[in-house]
């Protein structure tokens, strides 16, 4: 019964369809057949089994890594013999410390270290899983209670690896289809994370709010142009607070503006301005006065100013709790080992307990600004507020980084066995997005005082003469 | 019903009262009343957790008359007291025999006859598809009369919506429901067992309030396959040491001023742990995928990845701009047709030219599957095809092998035969990090371009010593045969486990030596029961369900240690066995071995 209603009910389909549509269906059937055919058939020749073996045993791969020059600049170990502090121990030189990123000088708090001992004596070492995997210890879910009160916001999420937090948190919002602006100088991961979010990447020009605009407003007019597409890409403004790669401080307030009239979420790294920028240490919004509802996610590496490992972003409830179910590094690696979360908890305590210690490091920095603005053959980059600072050289030996770096090892190794341990700023220039001008990279610690500031200034000043 | 396997075991738990180093009596007479009552009111302290009883189980038996049953055997995680960690040893002299390379049976023989698997049963299966298109719908209904208790994005009017809605919605209401088998917090080692920081939800798991209580429980959760995760002994006083020596953090990358002698040695150590040339060693597993694939691949080379593959790996791929292929889990037919059509027909998107290179990406220990890979096989089809082999050895090193030495050393295989052998420190070393071993030639191209290497920071002393004692420990250079010991012991427990298991008449998935076993309980729902019960029971499991497993296949995952003694693991599989009755998670139709299981 109910197969000939099918079949009168097709057959008046058929009666009633004008014979123009029914050619063009039976055409389009053709050509799909033979679409479908025709791949199968002549994009690939079928080989015989016999040629298939000849062709394996002809195939000749590249080798798996090529050979690497003994001399290779990264192969070469500065060894690190002591306790990092404002002294450090290099290759058997005592040295004070311009190279490690320790600005509050927190890896010399004896507290810390007896609450992290103290905390290795009730947890152990690992945590032996992930935050899912009952890798979630109290210290973990303390730590993120306290950065987001610290900072005054609703959720913090902590990473167990300072290079992987805002390597993963841009790729937890940003997907295929999105746009992100984002300044061209950024550290190397940030840039991986714009990598694994493919998303279109506008990259304006270091600091330039002008060049953003202009790219924003050609963004708008394409917009204008397809507003379906438009009403469905997310855009993103992600810059850093103080970059790791200039020393330079973002405009904040000028990025905030765009960000508002053009519809933009935006980032910020401050894994160089937490702890450093601000009367309390809270960042680049605070020394700016920014009000923190203006920025999206705010992330920052815990492997500076907090002087541990790992990494945290803090944020609205809406936009930080969405990482922990999208963060990759965040899901899918092992919590941070809980001395380490209970380090960082500590370093917050001495950030609330002694918040002039910000002002001190400030202090410092434009100490270290003034002095170091006088080499003759070198010159100096940075914010004079920024405890990170890059010196170049002065005579640019144009496109030859090459060149330039060898100089710039070459001062660093004299200034190291005089006492003073400055070093070369590591990149892979071959993978930057953008070679990165060599330069020695300056960590200013709150530690050093005025004596140190101009010791290490002459012990500079006469190696450059020297090599330079 | 159930009872029978129960009874069978009984001699072998009175045999082993008397060595089951809580101190107590062995005389479970005597002790009965007072065990029934410290025991209802420890589950009283874990208010948290609800036991989820179906009308069968209540008929059955009573609740006392269970717990009863199950404290005979003489463990319970609520009334244990002896220290965490590998202080204490339960390891008998008889030398755990390894049944590998007999040499009689093909590998791939070999592979069918260890690994257990079975379909799914069809209507377990309609089952399971349905009562997730009911949570859908359930959830989409609530959806539309409720207004979810969630945060709203405030100040951003008029922006493009930040989220996809069927990912919000997934999490809102689907996994909402079960959010408590999750990121539940400890506040203890976690070894052998662990401590539960007790949380109650009013609102159905929108949010979680602490209760101020804690529950002891068995932890079959954790990664500790070696039982190094430890508070007391010489690891942790050799990282304490360490730590008060060269302090918690470096503040720099390795390539700037993080490289130390602590590392050079770690890294000397770990290469001979593998017998081969050299090792480089990172801060975490997860970036030594993610940030060391991208330095070893390029546009116009081809992986042939795993289905199951970890996303470490998977993002690092993503990295690097390799083009992709997948083969089915552990399947050499499929490896081997993907490897053949590429090799003979080379790159597609360059005209057929030849691939670059190949590379074969597995794991050794599979952390969802419960599978070991079938190395000999891709071994062999590596040659075949001249493909590069790396072997994510996350899960396997340290828990495979009688040397502890990864899957290589499981199947006697030459470390050399593997050109990448990566693993990491997070689990059977009880610390963090990850390494890359191999050749020299290899080693010294990722030091000079591994994003890692040059732009992560360096480890921590007390992590990096963690490791540097742990490693010594397990080939033996501390003068001491625990290592060994751990190894053995956690062989047997595998072994045991597994197979009573299979006794039980549950489902599990995987090789029969692997410490990780995932028994499929199937249904979205029963992945929530079965976690809840068993912590009402004092065992802390691992769930498992879409989107980290297929829709179908819900798990529980049992994570084997050195550190259980046999008394904790029959303790929980007679748990187990009592609550699959109640849950119907029997679901195998295989013959079992009525036999008692050898430990
Ligand atoms: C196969 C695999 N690789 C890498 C990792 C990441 O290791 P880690 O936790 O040390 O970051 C894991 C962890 O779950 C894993 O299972």
């Amino acid at each position: 019964m109910v197969a000939i209603q099918l079949f009168n009910e097709i057959g008046s389909i058929f009666l009633n369809t004008p014979t123009f549509a029914l050619v063009l269906e039976a055409l389009l059937l053709l050509s799909v057949i033979w679409l479908v055919l025709h791949k199968r058939g002549s994009g690939r020749r079928r080989y015989t089994k016999e040629e298939e073996d000849y062709l394996i045993e002809q195939y000749e791969p590249e080798p798996l890594v090529t050979e690497t020059d003994p001399g290779h600049p990264l192969l070469r170990k500065r060894l690190v013999q002591s306790r990092v502090g404002k002294q450090i121990v290099v290759d058997g030189h005592d040295c004070l410390n311009l190279g490690s990123h320790n600005y509050l000088g927190l890896l010399e708090d004896e507290t810390i270290l007896e609450d992290a001992c103290k905390s290795l004596r009730k947890y152990g070492v690992g945590s032996c899983g992930p935050r899912g995997f009952y890798g979630t210890m109290d210290v973990h879910l303390e730590l993120e209670d306290r950065i987001a009160k610290f900072m005054g916001l609703e959720e913090a999420i902590v990473y167990s690896y300072g290079f992987s937090t805002v390597a993963s948190a841009i790729p937890a919002y940003a997907k295929r289809g999105d746009i992100v602006f984002v300044d061209e100088s950024v550290n190397f991961a940030i840039q991986k994370g714009l990598d694994a979010s493919r998303s279109t990447i506008m990259f304006f020009k270091h600091n330039d709010v002008n060049d953003l605009e202009r790219l924003l407003a050609e963004q708008e007019k394409r917009d204008q142009k397809n507003p379906k597409k438009a009403a469905k890409t997310r855009r993103f403004l992600v810059v850093e607070g103080i970059y790791l790669n200039t020393g330079e401080i973002c405009p904040l307030p000028e990025l905030v503006e765009l960000r508002k009239k053009y519809k933009l979420r935006m980032f910020v790294d401050e894994s160089v301005s937490f702890g450093t920028l601000g009367k309390t240490g809270h960042g680049v919004t605070e020394h700016f006065n920014v009000d923190l509802d203006e920025i999206d996610l705010i992330s920052a590496s815990m492997e500076g100013a907090m002087a541990t490992i790992g990494g945290f972003c803090v944020g609205s409830h809406f936009i930080a709790e969405h990482q922990r179910l999208s963060g990759l590094g965040y899901i899918f690696s092992a919590s941070l080992p809980p001395m380490l979360a209970q380090a960082a908890i500590s370093a917050l305590d001495r950030f609330e307990r002694e918040p002039k210690i910000f002002a001190e490091l400030q202090e410092k920095a434009r100490l270290v600004q003034q002095k170091f603005g006088l080499f003759s053959k070198l010159i100096l980059r940075g914010n004079e507020l920024s405890p990170v600072k890059h010196l170049y050289l002065s005579q640019s030996l144009g496109e030859n980084f090459e060149a330039e770096r060898k100089l710039l090892t070459e001062v660093a190794d004299k200034c190291i066995s005089r006492g003073v341990a400055v070093v070369e700023a590591a990149y892979l220039q071959n993978i930057e997005r953008k070679p990165v001008r060599p330069s020695l990279r300056i960590a200013v610690s709150r530690l050093l005082d005025e004596a140190d500031v101009v010791r290490a200034y002459d012990i500079i000043e006469s190696v450059s003469n020297e090599v330079l | 019903m159930g009872n029978l396997e129960t009874d069978a075991a009984a001699p072998f738990e009175q045999s082993y009262a008397t060595t089951n180093g809580n101190g107590k009596p062995a005389n479970p007479a005597m002790e009965e009343e007072e065990d029934h009552e410290t025991l209802m009111q420890r589950k009283f302290s874990a208010p948290a957790y609800t036991e989820i009883k179906t009308r069968k189980n209540a008929a059955k038996v009573s609740s006392a008359h269970r717990l009863k049953n199950i404290a005979n055997g003489g463990y319970h995680p609520a009334k244990q007291l002896h220290l965490n960690g590998h202080a204490k040893t339960a390891v008998s002299d008889r030398e755990f025999k390894s049944s590998q390379a007999d040499g009689v049976l093909s590998p791939e023989q070999e592979h069918y006859q260890k690994s257990s698997f079975e379909e799914v049963p069809l209507h377990t299966a309609c089952l399971t598809y349905l009562g997730f298109y009911l949570l859908m719908i359930l959830g989409y209904i609530n959806q539309l009369l409720f207004v979810p208790k969630v945060a709203k994005e405030k100040g951003r009017d008029g922006y493009v919506a930040l989220y996809d809605a069927f990912e919000s919605f997934y999490s809102r209401y689907v996994y909402r429901r079960i959010r408590d088998c999750w990121n539940r917090p400890i506040c203890s080692v976690p070894g052998d067992e662990l401590t539960l920081k007790d949380r109650v939800t009013n609102d159905y798991g929108w949010s979680f309030k602490f209760t101020g209580t804690q529950t002891r429980c068995l932890n079959l959760g954790s990664y500790n396959y070696l039982g190094f995760a430890s508070s007391t002994g010489t690891c942790a006083d050799n990282s304490e040491a360490t730590a008060r020596q060269l302090g918690l953090a470096y503040c720099s990358s390795r390539s700037e001023l993080g490289e130390t002698q602590l590392l050079a040695d770690l890294e000397r150590q770990t290469a001979r742990y593998f017998g081969v040339e050299d090792a480089i060693v990172f801060g975490m597993g997860f970036a030594t995928n993610a940030l060391n694939l991208p330095s070893l691949l390029s546009p116009g080379c081809l992986v042939v990845s795993d289905e199951k593959n970890h996303a470490s790996i998977i993002l690092g791929l993503r990295l690097s701009g390799a083009t992709i292929k997948v083969f089915k889990h552990n399947n050499m037919r499929d490896l081997d047709r993907v490897l053949r059509q590429a090799v003979v027909y080379g790159n597609p998107k360059a005209g057929g030219k030849p691939w670059k290179k190949i590379m074969i990406i597995v794991e050794g220990v599979f952390s969802m599957e419960g599978s070991i890979v079938r190395l000999p096989e891709v071994i062999a089809l590596k040659k075949k095809y001249k493909a590069y082999l790396y072997l994510d050895e996350a899960h396997s090193v340290g828990a495979m092998g009688p040397n502890g030495g990864g899957v290589t050393d499981y199947f006697r295989a030459d470390a050399k035969d593997v050109d990448i052998l990566m693993g990491t420190f997070t689990k059977s070393f009880g610390s963090a990090g990850g390494y890359i071993a191999g050749s020299k030639k290899l080693i010294d191209f990722l030091r000079a371009n591994s994003h890692a290497h040059c732009y992560a920071s360096s480890i921590s002393p007390p992590i990096a010593q963690q490791i540097y004692t742990s490693m010594r420990i397990i080939m033996g250079e501390d003068g001491t045969d625990i290592g060994r010991q751990k190894i053995n012991q956690l062989a047997r427990n595998a072994r045991y486990f597994r197979k009573r298991l299979a006794q039980i008449g549950v489902i599990t998935y995987g090789h029969e030596d692997s410490p990780v076993v995932p028994m499929l309980v199937y249904l979205f729902s029963k992945i929530g029961a079965v976690v809840r019960t068993l912590t009402t029971r004092h065992i802390a499991v691992v769930g498992a369900g879409f989107p980290a497993t297929p829709i179908m296949e819900g798990r529980i995952r049992f994570c084997l240690s050195a550190a259980h003694t046999k008394e904790q693991l029959d303790y929980a599989l007679d748990v187990i066995d009592e609550i699959s009755d109640d849950f119907g998670l029997k679901y195998s139709r295989k013959p079992k071995d009525l036999n008692p299981i050898e430990y």
